[in-house]
C-alpha cells in the first residue's frame, strides 16, 4: 500500500484531515496543510478526489488537488480543525488565528486573530502548539505561557503566565478541563484549568537524561495513557495516574520525533514521524485471545508479570500498550513511506487514510492504511 | 584571463541614475547588494534626489518560481538515490540503472514543462505569460540536450541501434506531426485536406512507415485508377528493413538487405513508376535519401538535427558513433544559412554529436542562468565513468565544481537550503567546508528551525557549529529571561561556561528576591546538574532549602556543610550559606556535631581572614552590618560548640 507523493512547492509543517462526522462511515476527503520557512507562508486546503472507483489498479485514483489557500503571517507551527468549517493555526509571530472555510465559493478567510498572544517584553515569541475542544482553544508557546481562548470571544479567557521556564512544545487535552503540556526539559505537566493556581497539578519526567519532548498524544479511549516523542526519537508511553516515570520506551527513530498519533478509532495502532525522514506505523497485536498464564510452555517471569493486576482496582480493559501485557502481544513497526525523504514534519490519520508532509516539499497520501 | 564569450548584459537599477552618481556594490553568495554612493560622476554640478534604498540584484530568478521549485525538489530526490547506488556492482549491470535514472530526470523536466505550459496558457497577464513561455522553451531545449546526451553518452548504443535511438529522439521532440495528423483525420474527407500530403511526408521523414502506409491507403481507395502505383509505393514502404538489435541478424547482413531495398527504390524511380503522381515521386526520392528533395522540405523538417537523422536513415542506417559528427557538421552547414551565427542550442547539439562532453557542459553553463542542468548531468556522467577518460586540468573535479556552485546558489534561497546540504555531502573535496561556512548563516527565527539546523550539524560532527548555534539560541533565551530554555540549549551544546553563567543569573535572582524563580527547572535538573560546578551548587542549594522546608534538619545541615567544605559553593556565597546556617545553630536541639561546628568555624575564619581591615572611607552602615553578622555567627557557633561537646560527652544513663 504505497503512499503517493505530490510536490507542492512549499515545505509542509503541518497536515490535518478535516473531521468527518463519526456517524457516517465516510473516509476523509479534505485535508489542510500549513507551510513554513517561506517568505510567504500559506494555509491550504486540498481534496483527494472521489473514492468512487475502486478497481484493483486504481487504488491511487483521485489526484490531490488544491482547493483554496490563504496567506499566513509567519511559519505555521501548529494547525487544528476547530470544527468542520474552521481551523486554528499557531504562528511563529506569536499569533493564534481562526480561519473559516466557505464551502459555497471555496475560499478561506480569517475569522479572528489574536495577535501577539505569545510574546516577550520586546520581541515576538513563536506560538508552538494549539489544541481545540470546541469552543475552547488552548495555545502554548516559546514564552512559556498557556493561554485559553474561546472561539467566539475576542478577548483572552485566561493566561497562565510563566507556566514553564522553558519552551512548551505541544499541548493536548486530557479531559475536558485538563491539559497536558510537554517542554524542552523533558517534563510532562498536567494542568487543571478549573483551578485558579498557576501551578501544574502534576509533573512527570524521566529520571535519566532529560531529553526535550516534542509531541504528545492521548489514547482515544483510555484517558490516562499518553504517548510522547522526544528529541532522540524515543517513543514513551506514560500512565498519568500512577508513578511519574514512563511505562515503556521504544526507540526506532534516529532523530527528533515530530508527531505521534494514536489511531482515533483503532487505538492498537500508533503512528510517528521524524526528522530522519521516516513514518512508522506501530502495531501491537495479541498473539492469541487466552491470557498468557493459561498457555503452556510460557516462562514464569511472563506469567508473574501479567498476573499482577494494575493498581487502581479492577480493570476489565487492560491496555495493550502497558508492559504488563507485553508477554501477551508483540509490537510491529512498519515504514509507511516508500523511500527515505527529508524530514517528515507532520502526519494525520483518520479512518483508513493517512496524510503526511515533508521538508522535501511533498505531501503523501495513503488511502489503504491497514488498520 | 579567458576572453568573454558573449557580451555582458546591462541591468538598470531603478531609482539610481548611474550617469549622475556612482553605484557602490557588495557581493553576496548569490546576489549583489547595490546602493547609491555620494560620489558624483565627473563633471556634474547639480544632482537629482538621492535614492535611500539598498537594492538586491539577483541573477537567478528561477529558484523563486513555484513550479520550478518542484523540479529542484524532485531532482534532489533522484540525485540522492543516484549517489546511493553501490559501487561494487559490475558496470554492465549498472547501465540500465543509469539509463533509468536519466529517464527519471527527464520525466521530471517534462512534468514541469507541462505545468508551466498550462499556466502560461491560462494566465491573463501578458508579461507573466511571456516569462512562462520563455521558461517552457528553455526547459524544452534542456530536455532535448539531455535526451541526446542520454542516447549518445549514457546508453552509448553501437552502430545500428544508434540510429533507432536517434529516431526515437527526433520523434519525441517533433510532436506537431501527430497534432497535424489528428486534424487531418478528423475532417470529413482527409485526403482533400490541405495538409494531407504534408502529414504523409512528415511520417516518411520520421521513418514512421506504418502510419504513412495507412494514410496512403485512404488515398489509394479514392483513386482506383492509380492502384498499381499506390501498391508499388506501399510495398516499398513495407519492405524497408529496420534493424532489430535483439535478433540474430548481424549488422553486415542487415546492410546487405538494406542495400537491396535501396536499389529497388532506385529502380522504381528510374522506370518512372511514380511519374503520374508527383507526391509519390517525392516520397520515393526521400526514400533514396536525395539531398535536394530533403532540403526542399525544410519547413517540415524544421530543424537541422531532424535533417541529419532523416538523411542518415535513408543513406547510412548503420552509421557508427564516431562518424556521426561528420554528417552532423555537413548537414548543419547545408541546412542553416551561413550568414547568421549558430544559436547556442545548435552548437551544443553539434558538440554532443562530436562526443565532446566538456564542450557541451561548458556551452550549457554559459547559455543557462542556473547551474541545475549542468550539475545534475555532469554528476550522472561522472557516475557512468565518462568524465575520467577526458584529460582536463580540472578533470574529475568538474563535477564537484558544478555541484558546489549549484548548491551554493540553493543555499541563498530561504527555503531550499535544506536540499543543498545533501549536495554538499557528496562533494568530497570542499563540500564540508562550504557547509560549515554556510550553515551558520541560516537565520534562526524559531526553535524548530534551530533544531533542524542542529540536527544537520550533529549528524556530521560539526561541533564548532553546534556550539555556536546553541550559544546564539541560549543568549537569545537569556535576553528574554527564559532561563529554562537557555539551560536546555546549554545542555545540548555541553557548554560548561554558559551553564555557569545561567546559574549565576539564578543565584543573583535569589539574592535580590529571596526566593528562587523557576523552581520547576531547578528541582528537576537531574544529571544535567553535573555540567558545571555552579549549576551543581545551584541544584544542591535548592535541595538544602527543600530539606529545611521539610524539617529534615540533620540532612540539611550535612548538605550545607558539604557545600562549603567540598568547595562546590563559590566563596562569594559562603556568607549567605553561613547566615543560612544560623537558624540551625540556634535550634534547641543540637544539629551540628562538634566536628561539623569546628569546620564551620574554620570556614568563617577563612572568609574573614581574607577581608580587608576596616576602611574609614567605607560607609559605616555596611561595616556595621558585616561585623554584626560575623559577631552573631561567632556567638552562635561558640554556643553550639559548647552544647555539642556537652551532648557528645554525656554518657547515656
Amino acid at each position: 500500500m504505497d503512499s503517493i507523493g505530490k510536490y507542492v512547492s512549499q515545505k509542509i509543517s503541518k497536515t490535518r484531515w478535516r473531521p468527518v462526522s463519526s456517524a457516517s462511515l465516510q473516509q476523509p476527503e479534505m485535508f489542510a496543510t500549513g507551510s513554513w520557512d517561506n517568505e510567504d507562508n500559506k494555509v491550504s486546503l486540498w481534496t483527494i478526489g472521489d473514492h468512487g472507483v475502486a478497481s484493483m489498479e486504481d487504488e491511487f485514483e483521485g489526484d490531490t488537488q488544491l482547493l483554496c489557500e490563504i496567506k499566513h503571517e509567519g511559519d505555521v507551527l501548529d494547525l487544528q480543525f476547530l470544527d468542520a468549517d474552521r481551523l486554528v493555526t499557531a504562528s511563529s509571530s506569536g499569533a493564534v488565528t481562526i480561519y473559516r472555510h466557505h464551502q459555497n465559493n471555496q475560499t478561506l478567510s480569517v475569522a479572528h486573530r489574536w495577535d501577539r498572544a505569545h510574546h516577550y517584553p520586546c520581541d515576538n515569541a513563536p506560538c508552538t502548539g494549539v489544541v481545540c475542544n470546541s469552543p475552547e482553544v488552548v495555545s502554548v508557546g516559546e514564552d512559556g505561557r498557556i493561554i485559553l481562548f474561546r472561539a467566539d470571544q475576542t478577548g483572552v479567557l485566561r493566561t497562565i503566565e510563566n507556566a514553564d521556564s522553558s519552551t512548551i512544545h505541544a499541548v493536548t487535552f486530557l479531559r475536558t478541563a485538563e491539559v497536558l503540556t510537554v517542554n524542552s526539559i523533558g517534563q510532562l505537566k498536567l494542568w487543571d484549568l478549573r483551578q485558579q493556581s498557576n501551578e501544574p497539578a502534576q509533573i512527570l519526567a524521566l529520571t535519566g537524561d532529560r531529553v526535550p519532548l516534542h509531541c504528545v498524544d492521548r489514547h482515544p479511549n483510555q484517558q490516562h495513557i499518553v504517548a510522547t516523542g522526544g528529541q532522540d526519537g524515543m517513543l514513551c508511553i506514560w500512565d498519568v495516574r500512577q508513578g511519574n516515570i514512563p511505562f515503556s520506551l521504544m526507540e526506532d527513530h534516529s532523530a527528533e520525533m515530530w508527531e505521534v498519533h494514536f489511531h482515533p478509532s483503532n487505538p492498537d495502532h500508533l503512528f510517528t514521524c521524524s526528522e530522519d525522514g521516516s513514518l512508522l506505523h506501530w502495531e501491537t497485536s495479541s498473539s492469541s485471545d487466552t491470557p498468557s498464564f493459561l498457555q503452556s510452555g510460557r516462562n514464569t517471569s511472563i506469567i508473574s508479570r501479567s498476573a499482577i493486576a494494575p493498581a487502581g482496582g479492577n480493570q476489565s480493559i487492560i491496555s495493550v500498550w502497558l508492559p504488563g501485557d507485553s508477554g501477551k502481544g508483540h509490537l510491529e513497526t512498519t515504514h509507511m513511506l516508500p523511500c527515505q525523504t527529508l524530514s517528515v514534519n507532520s502526519l494525520d490519520v483518520l479512518g483508513q487514510c493517512l496524510v503526511c508532509g515533508t521538508d522535501g516539499e511533498a505531501v503523501y497520501v495513503n488511502r489503504q492504511v491497514p488498520v | 584571463m579567458e576572453e568573454v564569450d558573449v557580451e555582458p548584459t546591462i541591468t538598470f537599477i531603478p531609482g539610481i541614475n548611474s550617469k549622475e552618481k556612482h553605484i557602490g556594490f557588495v557581493w553576496g553568495p548569490g546576489d549583489i547588494l547595490v546602493y547609491e554612493t555620494s560620489h558624483k560622476a565627473a563633471g556634474k554640478q547639480s544632482v537629482g534626489p538621492s535614492c535611500p534604498d539598498v537594492q538586491v540584484v539577483r541573477k537567478d530568478e528561477d529558484i523563486y518560481s513555484p513550479i520550478l521549485r518542484k523540479l529542484f525538489n524532485e531532482s534532489h530526490h533522484i540525485f540522492v538515490g543516484l549517489q546511493n547506488i553501490r559501487d561494487d556492482l559490475p558496470s554492465k549491470n549498472k547501465k540500465p540503472q543509469f539509463v533509468r535514472i536519466s529517464k527519471n530526470y527527464r520525466s521530471v523536466i517534462r512534468a514541469c514543462m507541462e505545468e508551466l505550459q498550462q499556466i502560461a496558457v491560462s494566465t491573463r497577464d501578458p508579461a507573466l505569460a511571456a516569462q512562462y513561455g520563455n521558461q517552457v522553451s528553455i526547459l524544452l531545449a534542456v530536455e532535448l540536450i539531455w535526451n541526446l546526451c542520454e542516447v549518445l553518452f549514457i546508453d552509448a548504443a553501437p552502430a545500428g541501434s544508434l540510429l533507432l535511438h536517434l529516431l526515437d529522439w527526433v520523434r519525441l521532440h517533433k510532436a506537431e506531426v501527430d497534432e497535424k495528423a489528428q486534424d487531418v483525420l478528423r475532417c470529413e474527407s482527409p485526403t482533400r485536406h490541405q495538409f494531407f500530403w504534408d502529414v504523409v511526408i512528415s511520417f516518411v521523414l520520421q521513418g514512421r512507415m506504418e502510419e504513412a502506409r495507412s494514410m496512403l491507403a485512404k488515398q489509394a481507395v479514392l483513386q482506383p485508377a492509380a492502384q498499381t502505383t499506390f501498391k508499388r509505393m506501399d510495398s516499398l514502404l513495407q519492405k524497408m528493413p529496420i534493424y532489430n538489435p535483439s535478433s540474430t541478424q548481424t549488422l553486415t547482413e542487415f546492410e546487405v538487405k538494406w542495400r537491396q531495398w535501396h536499389e529497388e527504390c532506385d529502380a522504381s524511380l528510374q522506370d518512372n513508376s511514380f511519374a503520374s503522381n508527383p507526391h509519390l515521386e517525392t516520397i520515393c526520392k526521400i526514400l533514396l535519401g536525395d539531398d535536394d528533395t530533403l532540403l526542399e522540405h525544410k519547413e517540415l523538417l524544421s530543424t537541422w538535427y531532424h535533417y541529419v537523422v532523416t538523411r542518415l536513415l535513408y543513406t547510412h542506417p548503420t552509421v557508427k558513433p564516431i562518424d556521426l559528427h561528420y554528417y552532423a557538421q555537413m548537414c548543419m552547414d547545408r541546412f542553416l544559412d551561413s550568414q547568421s551565427p549558430p544559436e547556442p542550442l545548435d552548437s551544443i547539439l553539434l558538440a554532443a554529436f562530436e562526443f565532446d562532453i566538456h564542450q557541451v557542459i561548458k556551452d550549457c553553463s554559459i547559455a543557462l542562468n542556473n547551474w541545475w542542468f549542468v550539475a545534475h548531468l555532469t554528476d550522472l556522467l561522472h557516475h557512468c565513468k565518462l568524465l575520467q577518460s577526458h584529460n582536463l586540468h580540472f578533470g574529475s573535479n568538474l563535477r564537484e565544481f558544478l555541484l558546489l556552485e549549484y548548491a551554493s546558489g540553493l543555499f541563498t534561497h530561504h527555503s531550499l537550503w535544506q536540499l543543498a546540504v545533501d549536495y554538499f555531502d557528496h562533494c568530497q573535496g570542499f563540500g564540508r567546508v562550504y557547509l560549515e561556512l554556510l550553515i551558520e548563516r541560516v537565520p534562526l527565527d524559531t526553535e524548530r528551525k534551530a533544531l533542524k539546523v542542529l540536527r544537520i550539524c550533529e549528524n556530521r560532527q560539526m561541533n564548532e557549529q553546534v556550539r555556536s548555534i546553541c550559544k546564539i539560541m541560549a543568549k537569545r533565551a537569556l535576553r528574554n529571561n527564559r532561563l529554562g530554555s537557555a539551560l536546555s540549549w546549554t545542555i545540548r551544546a555541553k557548554d560548561a561556561a554558559f551553564a555557569t553563567l545561567i546559574s549565576e543569573r539564578f543565584l543573583q535572582d535569589y539574592c535580590s528576591r529571596g526566593t528562587f524563580s523557576d523552581l520547576d527547572l531547578i528541582d528537576n535538573l537531574g544529571p544535567a546538574m553535573l555540567l558545571s560546578d555552579r549549576l551543581t551548587f545551584l541544584g544542591k542549594y535548592r535541595e538544602f532549602h527543600r530539606l529545611y522546608g521539610e524539617k529534615r534538619f540533620t540532612e540539611a545541615a550535612k548538605l550545607l556543610l558539604s557545600l562549603m567544605t567540598a568547595k562546590i559553593a563559590p566563596q562569594s556565597f559562603w556568607m549567605t550559606l553561613l547566615i543560612d546556617a544560623l537558624p540551625l545553630l540556634e535550634q534547641k536541639e543540637v544539629i551540628f556535631s562538634v566536628d561539623q561546628t569546628h569546620e564551620l568555624m574554620f570556614c568563617l575564619e577563612e572568609l574573614t581572614s581574607g577581608k580587608a581591615p576596616p576602611n574609614p572611607d567605607r560607609p559605616m552602615q555596611e561595616e556595621d552590618l558585616e561585623t554584626t553578622k560575623i559577631e552573631l555567627l561567632r556567638l552562635a557557633l561558640a554556643r553550639n560548640l559548647a552544647m555539642a561537646i556537652v551532648k557528645e560527652g554525656t554518657v547515656e544513663a
